[in-house]
C-alpha cells in the first residue's frame, strides 16, 4: 500500500513536468505579454521592464530557470500583483477556494447520492421522474444565472443572507455560493448513481442475494449500493479537483476571494508566473485526487487492491 | 440415428426478405419514447426559430432604436397610443396648431388641427420630421383652411421581447444568439467527435506502448486547466467565431476519445474482430469497417451529452468576456448581460434563459431516448 | 406420471398452471404457459429443455426473481403455502432457508466486494438470527463439508480469488447453509471444465443423499439427467412435453422431441486420411507467450506461457481434435498456428516455410487457411448484413470480382450451409444461434480455403443443432476435400468429428494418437480422469 502511493507519487514528477513543460511554452508563443498595456509604455521603461523580469533572456534560459527556482517551491513574482509573489498569492486565496469546495463537494456527493439511490429505487416512478427533472436543470442551467437568481431571491427579496463576500466565513455567507457551486456537480452525481445503481441491482448477485431471502436492506445497502458507488468515486477526483481550486464565475458572483479568478485574470493579462503557478495548483491537486480516489477505489473493491 | 440436416433450412423469419438493422431497430424504439421525440421537435422548432426567424422578422440583430431602449416585451405596438398622443401634441405646438383630434388605427393615424389663421398645408412637414410619423396628408379642408383633416402613417415597432440596454430588438439578437450557440454547438462536437473517435480507436486498438502514451498525453491534457488551454488558444489565434467551436471542440475530445477507447477494448475482444483479423484485413480496414460502425451507439449517446456541454461552455467564455465579440452574440452572453441587469430589466435574463434552457433540456431528453434506444438491456 | 394428484401437503413443491409473461416493446411474451409439476420430499426432479424452453423461468416465477418486466401467475406452493403473489417478506420467509438456489455463471453469481466467508454467513445472520461472529463456525463446518482446502484461510478470499469450481462450491455451501427442504440447481455446472462438472454433480449427490433434500436440477445436458435425477420432466417452447421417471424418458420416450433430444447426442467416426495425403499445415515446437501487466513507466514485465513446445501436423483431408479444459492453451494453439498471434517455432503451409512471415505476407495466405469461432453472437459484426459479412474475404482476395459475382458466390455459400440465399440481405440478430453459426461457416468456405480451425464451433450450441452442425462441417470436408483442427472441450464432439486426437493441458501435449486409440485404451492419468468424467455421465 505505502509502496503504492510511493510509486503513484514518482509517477506524477513526469506529469508534473510536461504540464509545466506545455504550458509554459504554449503561453510563450502566444503574441503579446505582460507589459503590452493599452497605452504603450515608453521603450526605456519596457526594457527595464523585461529586464528585471529576465524576459530578455532567451526562451530556454527562461525555462531552465524557472524550473529550477519551481523546484525549490519559488514560482516567481506576479506581473499584474506587483508586490505579490505567486507563493502568496495562490496561499491567500486557496483556503477561502478550498473551504468553499470542501462545503460544496460534501454537499453535492451525499445529495447526489442520496437522491440518485432515491430515484434507482423507485425506477420510472413519479419521484423517479421529479428528481431526474431537477437533476437535468441542475446539469442544465449555468451556474452564472444560478448564482444571481439566488441572491435577487434570498438575498435582495427576503434579505436571509448577505449578497456576497466571505464576512467572517460563517454559514449565512456561505451558504448561497456553496449551494450554487454544489449544483451542478450534485446533479451529476445524482444521474451518475441512478444509471449504476440501476445496473447493480439487475447484477447477479443481486439476484443471488434475493434467492437467499435477505432483506431488502441488505440487498440495497450492503450489496447494490457498494459496487454501484465505484463510478461515483472515480467521478470524485476531476469533480474534486475541480472545486478546491475555486470557480472563476462563482467568486466573482459572489465576491469571494479565492484563487478561481486568477486563473482568468493570470491568462487575459499574460501574467506568465501567475498562470504557470495556477496551473500547477491545478496539476497537483488533480494527480493528489486521482491517488486519492484509487485507494479509495481499491478500498472499495478488492479486485483492484494494491497490496 | 436420425439424420437432421434436412431441419433448419425453413427457419428464417418468411417476412420480407430485408432485414431491419440495429439502427432500424433503435429508430423504432426512439419513436416510441415520448419524451424524447417532443425533444426532438423542440429543438427543430428552436432551430427554425433561430435560423428562419431573422427573414420574417423586420429588424436586424445590430439595428439600434435610441428612442427604445430597455423597453419591457410587450405584444402591443410602439409607441403605444397614449404615448403617440402626446409625441401629436408636441408637434402640433411646434406648428403652432391646435390639436383638436387625434386617433391611431393600426399603422395610420388621424388628426384634426385647428388655427386661428389659416393653416399653410406645407406645415404637415412638421409632421413627417417626428420620427413616429411619415406621409402625412390633408385629407379635408374645413372652416376656409383654419381646420385640417390630417391622415398619415405611423411608424411602430413590436418589440415581444423587450429591447437591450442598447435599444436592440431581442427578438432578433434571441435569434442570432440561438444561430451561434447552436453553431458552436453542433460544429464543436463534430470537430471533437473526429478527433476523439479516431484518437481513441487508434490508441484502443493498437494498444502495448503505444496505447499507453496516447492515453498518458490525454491524461496531461486533463490536468491542464480548461480555462488556460481555451484562454491560451483564444488569443494565440485570436477571437473568431470559428475559432471558439475549434477552441472547444479541441477540449471536448479527450472524453470522447477515452469512451472510444475503452469501447474499442471491449471490441476487440469480441470474435469477430478475430474473424477480421483471419480473413486478412489490415488494421486501418478493421479500424474503419469494424470498429468505428460498432462504437457509434455509445458515440451518438455521447454527442448528445457534449452538445449542451459545449453550449454551456461557449457561454461560459461568453460570461468570462472571451466569446464572440459584440454586435454578434450568444445566448451565454445573453444570459450573462441578463444576470447583470436582472432586476431592473428582468426580460433580458428570462428570454434568453428560456431558449437555453428548453434547448438543453431537449437535447438531454433526446440523449437519454438514443440511450435507452441503442441499449434496450438497460430498461 | 402418478404425481398429477393434487399438490397436496406430502409435496415439497407443487406447482399448478403456472404462467410466466415477459411485457417487452414488441408486445408480450409468453415464456411459460401454465405448466404442472410436483416435487416429492428427498427426490431428484431433472427440467430439460433447450435454450428458450422456460425452464429456468419457471423457477425464477416462482421464486421471485423474475426481472423487472416478468409476470407470474397460477400457482405455487410450498408445503402447502402459496408462494405465487406473496409479498416479498413473504417469500422472504422461504427463500435462502427452506428453498435455496444455485445458478448457471459460478462468476457473477456471487458479489465481488465482500468475502465468501461473509456472503455464505448472510442467510446465516438473516434467518437465524446469528451475529456473523456466531456464523464463522457453521461457515467453516460448510466450506469442509463442499471440499474447499484451507478452510480458515479460504473464508477471507474474495471470490475473484478462486477458480469457477470453487466458486460453485463456495455457492452449494451457501445453499446448505440452513438445511433447506429444496434446492433449485440452475445450470449448475454447464459453465464449469468437464472434470469439475463431474466433482460438483457427486458433492451435490452425496449432500443431498446424507440431508435428504429434494433437488430440482434444470439442465439441458440429457447425460447428467440419466446418473443424477429420478423423475424427469421435459420442457418445449414453456410447456411440458413429456414428464415420467428417469427409466421411462430414457428407454420409451412417447413423444418426437424427447426422441430427437436423445439422439442429438454427436455420432458417427471420421475415416483417417490416406497414409499418403501430403502434410498440408505443420507447426513445429510453438511456443506463445503472454506478457501479464507491465506498467508504462514502472512495473515489471512478466510473462505467461500459453503454449510450450507443440508440434502438430496436419495431413490433407485430415481432421485433428485437439481437446483440453479451460486454460489449456488449445484455442491459443489454434491462433498461433495461423500465425494470428506472435509465436515462436517453425511453420509450415503447402511446401512453403511461414516461419518468419509478418502480417503483410501472410495476408495473401489467409485465404487458405480460416477460422470459425465458438461465440455464434459474438463472430458477427453486428452493424453489417449476412452478405457483407460473407463477402468481406472476397473484397480482400478476389478484390476483380464485381458486385454481382460477389452477390453470387454469396448465394452459392449461403445454399451450401443450408441457409436461404434471401439471408443474405439480413442482420446477424435475426438468426438463431445455429445459423449464425451457419454464417460463420459461409464466410469460411467462401473463400475456398485449404484449411479451417475451428475454435469450439458447437459449444455455444444446443445439442439438437449441434448434431446439424457437425454433419454440414462434414459434408463441406468431403465435398471440399477440407482438413480441420477441430479445438473442443467436448469428447463426444471431438469423437465424432476427428480421426486423430490430441489432448492438451497447461499449455502442453499430454497424449496424442488416432481417435479410437485414444477413446478406447488412454494411457495418460489426465486423459482416462478426462473420459471418466465425460463418458460416465452418458
Amino acid at each position: 500500500m505505502f509502496q503504492f502511493v510511493l510509486r503513484r507519487l514518482a509517477s506524477a514528477v513526469p506529469t508534473l513536468f510536461i504540464v509545466v513543460t506545455i504550458s509554459f511554452f504554449l503561453m510563450r508563443f502566444a503574441p503579446g505579454g505582460p507589459f503590452n498595456l493599452e497605452r504603450p509604455l515608453p521603450p526605456a521603461t519596457m526594457e527595464n521592464l523585461m529586464k528585471a523580469y529576465h524576459l530578455d533572456q532567451p526562451l530556454w534560459n527562461q525555462y531552465i530557470q524557472y524550473l529550477k527556482n519551481a523546484v525549490t517551491g519559488d514560482f516567481g513574482p506576479s506581473y499584474i500583483y506587483k508586490d505579490n509573489t505567486i507563493a502568496e498569492l495562490i496561499g491567500k486565496g486557496l483556503p477561502y477556494s478550498v473551504q468553499l469546495g470542501t462545503y460544496a463537494l460534501l454537499l453535492a456527493l451525499i445529495g447526489g447520492v442520496l437522491v440518485g439511490t432515491l430515484a434507482a429505487l423507485r425506477q420510472n416512478s413519479f419521484l423517479d421522474f421529479l428528481v431526474m427533472s431537477v437533476a437535468t436543470t441542475g446539469v442544465t442551467v449555468p451556474n452564472f444565472v444560478v448564482g444571481p437568481i439566488l441572491t435577487l431571491i434570498f438575498a435582495l427579496l427576503l434579505s436571509w443572507v448577505p449578497a456576497g463576500g466571505w464576512g467572517d466565513g460563517s454559514l449565512k455567507f456561505l451558504i448561497l455560493p456553496v449551494i450554487t457551486l454544489a449544483l451542478p456537480q450534485l446533479a451529476v452525481f445524482a444521474r451518475l448513481t441512478r444509471g449504476s445503481m440501476i445496473e447493480a441491482l439487475h447484477a447477479d448477485h443481486i439476484r443471488t442475494a434475493k434467492a437467499y431471502g435477505l432483506p431488502q436492506r441488505a440487498v440495497v445497502i450492503t450489496h447494490a449500493m457498494r459496487g454501484a458507488l465505484l463510478p461515483v468515486v472515480s467521478y470524485l477526483a476531476p469533480c474534486a479537483a475541480a472545486l478546491l481550486t475555486g470557480s472563476a464565475v462563482v467568486e466573482s458572483i459572489f465576491t469571494i476571494p479565492g484563487v478561481g479568478r486568477y486563473f482568468v485574470l493570470g491568462a487575459i493579462n499574460r501574467d506568465y508566473t501567475l498562470v504557470m503557478g495556477t496551473v500547477v495548483l491545478v496539476a497537483i491537486f488533480v494527480i493528489v485526487f486521482n491517488l486519492v480516489v484509487d485507494i479509495l477505489y481499491g478500498l472499495l473493491d478488492p479486485r483492484v487492491r494494491h497490496d | 440415428m436420425t439424420d437432421l440436416t434436412d431441419i433448419p433450412t425453413t427457419l428464417i423469419p418468411p417476412e420480407e426478405s430485408k432485414g431491419r438493422s440495429l439502427f432500424q431497430l433503435a429508430v423504432i424504439r426512439f419513436r416510441r419514447n415520448r419524451a424524447a421525440m417532443s425533444g426532438i421537435v423542440m429543438l427543430t422548432l428552436i432551430t427554425i426559430f433561430s435560423f428562419f426567424g431573422p427573414y420574417v422578422i423586420s429588424h436586424s440583430y445590430d439595428q439600434v432604436f435610441p428612442s427604445y431602449v430597455t423597453v419591457p416585451p410587450s405584444l402591443e405596438p410602439l409607441p403605444k397610443a397614449e404615448t403617440l398622443g402626446d409625441v401629436m401634441k408636441g408637434v402640433a405646438d411646434r406648428a403652432r396648431v391646435e390639436l383638436r383630434d387625434f386617433a391611431v388605427e393600426d399603422d395610420s393615424f388621424t388628426a384634426t388641427i385647428h388655427s386661428d389663421q389659416p393653416i399653410d398645408p406645407r406645415s404637415t412637414r412638421y409632421f413627417d420630421r417626428a420620427n413616429e410619423f411619415d406621409n402625412t396628408q390633408v385629407t379635408a379642408t374645413e372652416e376656409d383652411g383654419r381646420t385640417l383633416k390630417l391622415t398619415g402613417e405611423v411608424h411602430r415597432e413590436y418589440f415581444p421581447f423587450g429591447t437591450d440596454a442598447n435599444g436592440r430588438d431581442m427578438l432578433a439578437r434571441i435569434m442570432l444568439g440561438g444561430q451561434i450557440s447552436l453553431a458552436v454547438g453542433f460544429l464543436a462536437s463534430l470537430v471533437s467527435l473526429a478527433v476523439g473517435v479516431t484518437y481513441g480507436a487508434i490508441s484502443g486498438y493498437i494498444g502495448g506502448r503505444i496505447d499507453n502514451v496516447m492515453m498518458r498525453l490525454v491524461e496531461i491534457l486533463y490536468s491542464l486547466p480548461f480555462v488556460f488551454l481555451v484562454v491560451v488558444l483564444v488569443v494565440f489565434f485570436g477571437r473568431s467565431f470559428i475559432l471558439i467551436f475549434l477552441v472547444i471542440g479541441a477540449v471536448e475530445w479527450l472524453d470522447m476519445a477515452r469512451i472510444v477507447r475503452g469501447q474499442t477494448l471491449a471490441l476487440k475482444r469480441r470474435e469477430f474482430i478475430g474473424a477480421a483479423q483471419a480473413l486478412g484485413l489490415t488494421d486501418w480496414q478493421i479500424i474503419r469497417r469494424h470498429i468505428i460502425p460498432n462504437t457509434i451507439g455509445p458515440v451518438i449517446v455521447f454527442v448528445t451529452v457534449v452538445v449542451p456541454k459545449v453550449i454551456l461552455l461557449e457561454s461560459f467564455l461568453s460570461f468570462l468576456g472571451l466569446g464572440v465579440q459584440a454586435p454578434l452574440t450568444s445566448w451565454g452572453a445573453l444570459i450573462s448581460e441578463g444576470a447583470n441587469k436582472m432586476q431592473s430589466a428582468p426580460w433580458l435574463l428570462i428570454f434568453p434563459a428560456i431558449f437555453f434552457v428548453v434547448t438543453l433540456f431537449s437535447l438531454n431528453f433526446i440523449g437519454d431516448g438514443l440511450r435507452d434506444a441503442l441499449d434496450p438491456k438497460d430498461r | 406420471m402418478t404425481a398429477d394428484s393434487m399438490g397436496t401437503n406430502e409435496n415439497v413443491l407443487s406447482v399448478r398452471g403456472l404462467k410466466v409473461d415477459f411485457t417487452t416493446p414488441d408486445g408480450d411474451v409468453n415464456a411459460v404457459k401454465g405448466i404442472d409439476l410436483d416435487v416429492k420430499p428427498g427426490e431428484t426432479l431433472a427440467v430439460v429443455g433447450e435454450s428458450g424452453s422456460g425452464k429456468s423461468q419457471t423457477m425464477m416465477g416462482i421464486m421471485g426473481l423474475l426481472a423487472n418486466n416478468g409476470r407470474v401467475a397460477g400457482s405455487a406452493r410450498y408445503r402447502g403455502k402459496e408462494l405465487v403473489g406473496l409479498p416479498v417478506k413473504g417469500l422472504n420467509e422461504v427463500r435462502g432457508s427452506k428453498i435455496t438456489m444455485i445458478f448457471q455463471e459460478p462468476m457473477t453469481s456471487l458479489d465481488p466486494l465482500y468475502t465468501i466467508g461473509r456472503q455464505i454467513a448472510e442467510p446465516l445472520v438473516h434467518h437465524k438470527g446469528m451475529t456473523f461472529k456466531q456464523a464463522k463456525v457453521r461457515v467453516l463446518e460448510l466450506l469442509k463439508l463442499v471440499g474447499i482446502p484451507e478452510p480458515e484461510r479460504r473464508m477471507n478470499s474474495y471470490p475473484h480469488e478462486m477458480s469457477g469450481g470453487q466458486r460453485q462450491r463456495v455457492m452449494i455451501a451457501m445453499a446448505l447453509a440452513n438445511e433447506p427442504d429444496l434446492l433449485i440447481a440452475d445450470e449448475p455446472t454447464t459453465a464449469l471444465d468437464v472434470t469439475i462438472q463431474a466433482q460438483i454433480l457427486d458433492l451435490l449427490r452425496s449432500l443431498q443423499q446424507r440431508f435428504g433434500m429434494a433437488v430440482v436440477l434444470i439442465t439441458h445436458d440429457l447425460g447428467i439427467v440419466k446418473h443424477f435425477a429420478d423423475r424427469v420432466v421435459v420442457m418445449r417452447r414453456g410447456e411440458v412435453v413429456e414428464k415420467g421417471s428417469i427409466k421411462e424418458i430414457f428407454e420409451q420416450p412417447k413423444e418426437d422431441y424427447t426422441k430427437m433430444l436423445l439422439a442429438a447426442e454427436p455420432s458417427g467416426i471420421k475415416e483417417p486420411p490416406a497414409d499418403t495425403a501430403p502434410i498440408i499445415l505443420e507447426g513445429r515446437n510453438v511456443s506463445v507467450d503472454f506478457a501479464i501487466g507491465g506498467g508504462f513507466f514502472f512495473g515489471s514485465n512478466t510473462s505467461f506461457r500459453a503454449v510450450d513446445g507443440v508440434s502438430v501436423r496436419l495431413k490433407k483431408g485430415q481432421t485433428i481434435g485437439i481437446v483440453g479444459e479451460s486454460g489449456s492453451g488449445k484455442s491459443t494453439l489454434g491462433r498461433a498456428l495461423l500465425r494470428l498471434l506472435p509465436s515462436s517455432g517453425h511453420y509450415h503451409f503447402a511446401d512453403k516455410n511461414i516461419s518468419n512471415f509478418d502480417r503483410s505476407a501472410m495476408r495473401p495466405l489467409r485465404k487458405e487457411l480460416q477460422l470459425v469461432f465458438q461465440d455464434p453472437y459474438g463472430s458477427l459484426s453486428p452493424r453489417q448484413t449476412v452478405g457483407e459479412i460473407i463477402t468481406e474475404g472476397l473484397l480482400i482476395h478476389e478484390p476483380q470480382l464485381s458486385r454481382a459475382d460477389r452477390d453470387k458466390r454469396a448465394i452459392a455459400a449461403l445454399k451450401e450451409v443450408g441457409l436461404d440465399p434471401a439471408a443474405r440481405n439480413r442482420y446477424p440478430h435475426e438468426f438463431s444461434g445455429g445459423q449464425r453459426q451457419r454464417i460463420a461457416i459461409a464466410r469460411a468456405v467462401i473463400l475456398k480455403p485449404k484449411v479451417v480451425i475451428l475454435d469450439e464451433p458447437t459449444s455455444a450450441l444446443d445439442r439438437s443443432v449441434q448434431g446439424q452442425v457437425i454433419e454440414l462441417l462434414r459434408d463441406l470436408q468431403a465435398k471440399h476435400g477440407l482438413s480441420y483442427i477441430f479445438i473442443s472441450h467436448d469428447l463426444a464432439v471431438i469423437k465424432a468429428m476427428s480421426d486423430y486426437v490430441i489432448v492438451m493441458k497447461n499449455g502442453k501435449i499430454v497424449e496424442e494418437g488416432p481417435t479410437e486409440e485414444i477413446f478406447d485404451s488412454p494411457h495418460q492419468a489426465y486423459t482416462k480422469t478426462l473420459m471418466a468424467a465425460a463418458f460416465d455421465l452418458e
